[in-house]
């Protein structure tokens, strides 16, 4: 493949780390720090929309920071999927920065600076992990993003937080210095580099054994330490921290358990399937169907578990575990409309939960509550939150001209491609389950009788927080629309 | 300009010079601690030309001086460096000043001592990285006990006299078994303590068997390996920040030196042989000590505790055999002088402050300290080895030659990681976030310049090491290649027991060469005498003449 290079992946992921630095050193000055967090947060969706045309063209963008050793590098390569997962993330850097600004002033929250500034760290190693060129790359953003999130987690530091946040680096770091280090490592071992290359990097392997250790076996065991060791894909078992993180303010749960942290989990299991083991050695080894059972037992698992919630967030949560393993098993399917459905689910449920969890967050803002059962009939005084998470909702049972029919519908061609009638069947229950746990929470809001004192001194959440879930949801409805330039990037990034 | 053969005995006798003008001088603290300061900084900049100037393609020794000083009994005073030593000299050179400058308002009683201590201490240990001589490796291995025995226990915590004494008895411990050794190999290896002429030696399995577990011992008590490290703890605990500084970067490299200088070379066969045991040590080494440091509630504890399992990855890596692992094990030497020692200094710092070492004392600074919060974390990261961080080179190159090596033992010191992690991060989110029981009144100020200039440089090297390693693996590399090759190819011992003459050298090639070194010995100018070879053949000459 043609490439060229370019230092905008770089200063994509610098934008955010320099805006870190101001807002840091702007503490005394609310608004000059949002500024900065705005401004870079516009900066950086123009570094990475100006990539598109070059990237749509069939060429990828490479550039080298740091050689480490022979085949280890710092380097960032831009790909269609990386691309996507860029455009995606910043762009909703944005929004949630204008959120925050509602939702943390409103609330009159503590620790703000170190608030915004964890949060532009965050986004750059999303970007990082978006761009990274190589298993090292990867690796390194993938440990900055679970360092530097947890002062989000334990954000309120009470008791509560620091349970969650042990469970989190637990799970997180935990997973990643062990089993994924292991991996690439061993991976180094085999190969001599950790260069991502779409034929397999283990496709050249001509010895038959690695210390005493046949090679498709010990390729087995790799896979799923590599497969395990992304825990932020929350795959089950390693899926129980993300309801834990739900003490984080909602902003947080919002652009980085719905969309930053969790993404990199899935999108590092995509680069996994599609760059580092390949579609043929996945083929020749059935990774592909290991996979599929597991994330098609999450998918049921936790959609059951989520139907078990009151609380929205920790439902919302849940719902979250379920639907990235949609991503993996679009993946795991290893047909062309199966990985599609797998790559395009990060942008169409990025959008459509951020938009619920802004809805929660802006409940919470207005009214201070948190349990489904406690809002029966509020959408009378706030109609516009229920209405845009009424969207969501549709999206993520799969209703066409939203942005989660997409997904289902290249998900499910990709099963009848492959012949695969259970993993239909799995999709068409989980809808069923998607339906069953979102639909009564907006028919509980409208229909449901208010309680005694009719939500009174409840109204709209601030404008702040109004405006961006309403342009989530715009989003969410217009990428069910119009789906064709993300389906583009995905087409040269897959070829 | 300072010759270059020159160079490295200005390195060991500046210092000594430094200490005897404190010494002369008249008795003030502040000319004491400029004098100490300025000698150190000079060191360091008199060391520079070994980065500048070291010949990464060779594995020889350059910087080679070589003068004979007890011809009786054919001891040279002969000191050179080769890739295992030159980056362990420079970190010695570097870490020397930061210690004077941590010690500056520490120290208040005897500062003149104090200082001559220190000076005295970095000529010692500067000679044990560049001798080449047994004899002369062995005086300076001796001496730089005396300075480090006085720095615990003069200018120690309450506990100081046990601790030194403790310090002092394992380290003699191990030093007498190495000293007859030593005169083991003088005799068997032709009447020598040329170091470079005994590595060439090939020597009966009875007699590799002897000396390689006398070297053991003194080795294994200096790293500290499982279940010699109890020394350790306590002497870190009591010594002065300066002392566990200087210990930690630079003292724990002596055993690891050793193997590499002494142990594998002369003992080949014997290394192998009992590289299983060695393995199995340091991957005990590697957990329990991080085990270890995750219950400590003191701090200089547990970065105590955390030395133990990293110098466990360093035997480790030594003890693959392979090239990623000891260029790794090296490396990881670096590394952990620049990491422990930035963490000892930072402990230091907060200690001077609260007057606690215990972590209950000193957490919860929360962002009252931001300089000196993000300077302990970036250090407590390195140690833990996140990419991008040195220690995250080293520990790969180490893990890359374990996964080669054995898949077990591979996977058992990822597990070591994880603990390290673990212990790590939550001794940062104690000191960050948790609650204290300082007592009121207790200001924990910011860092002042002084600080600050003690931890930059260590910060750099942090963050250079961890982007860009070459420069350093550069110099490393031809070394190791040459280790593991003269590892890998069989020497052709007779493995007769009881047998504890020379064997020589079964490959034609070697014996040619020595051939070829015996006829040209006799010609060779005395100038040249830095690269000449091996005092063997002289005695040899010697003997005939006799």
């Amino acid at each position: 493949m043609e490439t060229v290079i370019s230092i905008k992946p770089l200063l994509a992921v610098l934008v955010s780390a320099i805006a870190a630095v101001l807002v840091m050193c702007s503490y005394r000055r609310p608004n000059l720090r949002e500024g900065w967090s705005l401004g870079a947060g516009a900066i950086k969706f123009l570094i990475v929309i100006s990539m598109t045309p070059v990237i749509l063209s069939g060429v990828m963008i490479k550039y080298t920071v740091f050689k480490i050793l022979p085949g280890v590098e710092l380097a960032f390569k831009v790909d269609g999927i990386g691309l996507l997962f860029a455009t995606t993330s910043s762009f909703l850097w944005m929004v949630t920065t204008v959120y925050s600004m509602g939702y943390m002033r409103t609330l009159e929250e503590h620790a703000q600076t170190r608030y915004y500034t964890c949060f532009a760290i965050a986004l750059s190693s999303a970007m990082g992990v978006a761009f990274a060129g190589n298993l090292f790359t990867l690796f390194f953003f993938y440990e900055i993003l679970s360092l530097c999130t947890l002062p989000l987690v334990i954000h309120n530091e009470a008791a509560k937080d620091w349970d969650a946040g042990r469970k989190y680096l637990l799970y997180l770091v935990g997973a990643s210095s062990s089993i994924l280090l292991g991996a690439i490592i061993l991976t180094y071992c085999l190969t001599g580099t950790l260069e991502f290359n779409k034929a397999g990097m283990f496709a050249g392997i001509t010895a038959t054994t690695f210390s005493g250790m046949e090679i498709p076996t010990l390729l087995t065991v790799m896979y799923f330490m590599f497969l395990y060791g992304f825990a932020k894909a929350g795959l089950m078992p390693m899926h129980n921290w993300l309801p834990s993180a739900m003490v984080a303010p909602t902003p947080v749960s919002a652009l980085l358990h719905a969309v930053a942290v969790v993404k990199v989990g899935a999108f590092c299991i995509v680069r996994l399937v599609v760059d580092v083991f390949g579609v043929p050695t996945m083929q020749n080894l059935h990774l592909g169907d290991y996979t599929a059972i597991i994330a098609s037992i999450t998918i049921l698992a936790s959609s059951a578990y989520a139907l078990t919630q009151d609380n929205l967030k920790m439902r919302l949560a849940y719902s979250t575990v379920s639907q990235l393993s949609y991503i993996v098993l679009g993946v795991a399917l290893l047909s062309v409309s199966g990985i599609t459905g797998g790559i395009i689910h990060i942008v169409n449920h990025a959008f459509t939960k951020i938009t619920l969890f802004f809805c929660a967050g802006s409940i919470y803002v207005a009214s201070h509550k948190t349990n489904i059962s406690e809002m029966s009939g509020i959408a009378r005084k706030m109609p516009w939150t229920i209405a845009a998470f009424a969207i969501g909702s549709l999206s993520i049972i799969g209703v066409p001209l939203f942005a989660g029919f997409i997904t289902k519908w290249n998900l499910a061609i990709g099963t009848i491609e492959t012949k695969s009638w259970m993993l239909l069947g799995v999709i068409l229950t989980s809808s069923l389950l998607n339906a069953a746990y979102f639909a009564p929470v907006v028919y509980k809001a409208v229909f449901g009788t208010p309680p005694a004192d009719g939500h009174e001194g409840i109204s709209e959440a601030p404008y702040k927080v109004l405006i961006p879930l309403l342009i989530t949801a715009a989003g969410t409805v217009a990428l069910g629309i119009y789906p064709d330039h993300f389906l583009n990037l995905i087409k040269v990034g897959i070829r | 300009m300072i010759h270059e053969s020159n160079l490295l005995s200005l390195l060991i006798f500046l210092p000594v010079l430094g200490a005897a003008i404190i010494g002369l001088a008249p008795r003030n603290d502040g000319w004491s601690r400029w004098i100490a300061l300025a000698f150190t900084l000079l060191v360091f900049v008199v060391s520079l030309p070994l980065w500048f100037s070291f010949d990464t393609a060779s594995h020889e020794m350059q910087f080679v001086t070589r003068v004979s000083w007890i011809p009786a009994f054919n001891i040279n005073y002969a000191v050179g460096v080769d890739g295992i030593s030159v980056l362990l000299v420079l970190l010695t050179t570097l870490i020397t000043p930061l210690c004077v400058l941590c010690s500056w308002k520490a120290i208040d009683t005897r500062v003149k001592e104090y200082m001559m201590a220190l000076l005295v201490m970095e000529a010692a240990l500067i000679g044990v990285f560049v001798s080449l001589d047994l004899f002369l490796f062995f005086v300076f291995w001796e001496a730089e006990l005396i300075p480090m025995f006085l720095i615990i226990g003069v200018w120690g915590g309450q506990r100081r006299v046990y601790a030194a004494l403790k310090f002092f008895l394992y380290t003699m411990t191990g030093s007498l078994p190495m000293l007859v050794a030593i005169l083991a190999l003088y005799y068997t290896g032709g009447e020598t303590f040329d170091i470079r002429e005994l590595s060439k030696g090939a020597y009966s399995a009875t007699f590799q068997f002897w000396v390689f577990w006398a070297f053991f011992l003194a080795f294994a008590i200096k790293v500290p390996m499982f279940p010699f490290h109890t020394w350790l703890p306590d002497a870190h605990v009591e010594a002065p920040t300066a002392g566990s500084v200087m210990l930690a970067s630079v003292m724990l490299k002596l055993g690891t030196y050793g193997f590499l200088r002494f142990s594998l070379p002369m003992a080949p066969d014997a290394s192998h042989a009992f590289a299983p045991i060695i393995l199995a040590l340091s991957l005990i080494a590697i957990i329990w000590g991080s085990y270890m440091a995750l219950v400590q509630t003191d701090l200089k504890k547990l970065v105590a505790y955390s030395s133990v399992g990293h110098m466990g990855f360093v035997t480790l890596g030594i003890f693959v055999f392979n090239s990623q692992g000891i260029e790794g094990a090296i490396l990881q030497m670096v590394n952990h002088g620049i990491t422990t020692g930035a963490l000892f200094l930072c402990v230091g710092i907060i200690y001077e402050r609260t007057h606690s070492r215990l972590i209950l004392d000193c957490s919860g600074l929360r962002m009252t300290v931001p300089i000196y919060v993000t300077l302990l974390a970036i250090f407590s990261f390195a140690s833990f080895g996140l990419p991008g961080t040195n220690s995250f080179v080293g520990e790969f190159l180490v893990l890359v030659g374990t996964f080669k090596s054995n898949l077990l033992a591979g996977a058992i010191s990822i597990g070591g990681v994880v603990l390290t992690v673990a212990y790590m991060l939550w001794m940062l989110q104690r000191i960050v976030w948790g609650e204290h029981s300082r007592e009121e009144g207790v200001v924990v100020a910011d860092l002042n310049g002084r600080e600050i200039a003690t931890l930059v440089p260590l910060l750099v090297l942090v963050f250079w090491i961890g982007f860009n390693p070459e420069p350093f693996l550069d110099r490393i590399r031809a070394s190791v290649k040459h280790v593991v090759s003269e590892m890998s190819s069989v020497r052709g011992v007779n493995n007769i027991e009881g047998h504890n003459d020379v064997v020589h050298p079964p490959l034609p090639d070697r014996r040619a060469q020595h051939a070829v070194v015996n006829t040209a010995a006799a010609d060779r100018a005395p100038a040249d005498s830095c690269r000449a070879p091996p005092c063997q053949i002289s005695n040899w000459d010697r003997k005939q003449t006799l």
